[in-house]
């Protein structure tokens, strides 16, 4: 057994950088590596580029970076109800690259699988499209689209083992699944961290070689956006 | 003239026994609300899970388990979870039958805008771009028109599109029309409304074949 472990969230996100690219889990609040945000933003580490299918709210997820000014590029699908996220962007001090959702998931797909680029009918004919090469397949116009290239993917899974391997719960496997093994450097945070041999291989979501370090993660708030219920 | 909830009813007629779904946010969400029950449909949300359910009873909320919409919800018999990229797998791969959602505009020759308004702040597209681009058919669930009383059914959409040429048919609080042959096809009226009204209220070319009837809500 190869050992991904790690001790702690410091020793995790060892090696990240001002002015790096990183990838980070989650939809809207639900799967986001909490863990790892809040050292991020402990490390106060500056100039960073984040691609992630939402921005967090205000004072939660990658909310909390941008509070500090530490992001200055973010490549998303949706960025929310975020008032610190609009003030940045409407005053260029933040530089936002719209992608639609199921391309950004394939560019990430495409990193993790080694294939440099593909052709996908979104967003042909908008404004996504422009300066991009187009093709025709089939009868149908399509719009190139490059895998991303990044320094740090940080997931979060439910469970993990010392090998590495992930599985995840519910809809929190969303991009989580998609970044794993998609950047130079893969940081798992989990909730439950058991050795190697305990979980079972049939059941496995990613295996261990897509992750380079893994750890568990100190405390889980997963915080809800939108509650929503019905009366009994 | 249909409220929202009615704009709902009339599009569930639309929902088919053996189809996979995919709501938008808005009206189309409430279409689950009155899709039959006597046949079998699952809904998809893009986030990650096919076979979504109704909201969770008070208490029994899981932060790991919400829809595109980041509501709470639950899951039906026979529902699965998968990744971003499965879940544009099934929608690029045109395994999902239907997909349902609002616009600002839409054109007579099926373009969509629904994302953008040049000088507002802009929120991202979401799914949506990936939506119309691959699904075939594709129903807009929108209002007539828009808060100046201008029509949203336009020869040329005026704001930044969503998508081209990709729009089958629209359900408003007026009328459900068919987009082909680059024309607005008025299939149905609703309660008390002429097709004069729909006429007026409708910038886009209009066929209007014979007797059109009233919908049956």
């Amino acid at each position: 057994m190869i050992s991904r472990k790690v001790n702690n969230v410091k020793e995790a996100l060892n090696g990240i950088q001002d002015g790096q690219t990183i990838m980070l889990g989650g939809f809207g609040l639900c799967g986001i590596p909490e863990n790892s945000i809040a050292e991020l933003v402990n490390k106060n580490v500056t100039n960073l580029t984040c691609i992630s299918n939402n921005a967090g709210v205000d004072d939660f997820g990658l909310g909390l970076l941008l509070q500090k000014r530490q992001i200055t590029k973010m490549i998303s699908s949706y960025v929310g109800e975020n008032a610190e996220f609009e003030r940045q962007m409407l005053s260029g001090e933040l530089d936002v690259e719209l992608t639609p959702q199921g391309t950004l998931a394939e560019k990430c797909r495409a990193a993790q699988a080694g294939i440099p680029a593909f052709f996908t009918p979104a967003g042909y004919g908008t404004e996504v499209a422009e300066g991009k090469e187009t093709r025709e397949f089939k009868g149908k116009m399509h719009v190139m689209e490059l895998a991303y290239k990044a320094d740090f993917s940080i997931v979060k899974a439910w469970k993990g083992d010392e090998a590495g391997n992930l599985i995840f719960k519910g809809t929190a496997r969303n991009f989580n699944a998609c970044m794993a093994g998609a950047a130079k450097i893969t940081i798992a945070e989990v909730e439950e961290l058991v050795p190697a041999g305990t979980l079972n291989p049939n059941e496995i979501h990613i295996p261990g070689i897509m992750v380079n370090r893994i750890f568990q993660g100190e405390k889980f708030e997963k915080r809800i956006e939108q509650r929503t219920v019905r009366q009994k | 003239m249909l409220s929202k909830e009615d704009i709902a009813k009339r599009i569930a007629q639309e929902v088919k026994d053996g189809y996979y779904v995919n709501l938008g946010i808005g009206i189309p969400t409430l279409v689950a609300n009155y899709v039959s029950t006597d046949i079998s449909v699952e809904f998809q949300s893009e986030n990650g899970v096919l076979g979504m359910g109704p909201f969770p009873f008070e208490g029994e909320e899981d932060a790991d388990i919400i829809n595109a919409g980041k509501q709470t919800i639950t899951t039906m018999p026979g529902a699965s979870f998968f990744d971003s990229a499965t879940s544009f797998s099934m929608i690029r791969g045109k395994h999902v039958h239907l997909t349902i959602l609002g616009a600002m505009e839409v054109s007579e020759n099926g373009d969509i805008a629904n994302w953008k308004i040049p000088g507002k702040m802009v929120k991202g597209m979401g799914g949506a771009m990936d939506l119309v681009a691959s699904a075939e058919n594709i129903i807009v669930a929108m209002m007539h028109t828009n808060k100046r009383g201008e029509s949203k059914l336009l020869k040329r959409c005026s704001l930044p599109l969503t998508g081209v040429g990709c729009v089958t048919k629209v359900v408003t609080n007026l009328a459900v029309f068919e987009i082909k042959n680059n024309q607005f096809y008025l299939l149905e009226r609703a309660p008390g409304v002429s097709v004069e009204e729909i006429k007026n209220a409708t910038e886009g070319t209009l066929v209007i074949e014979g007797e059109i009837p009233e919908m049956n809500l």
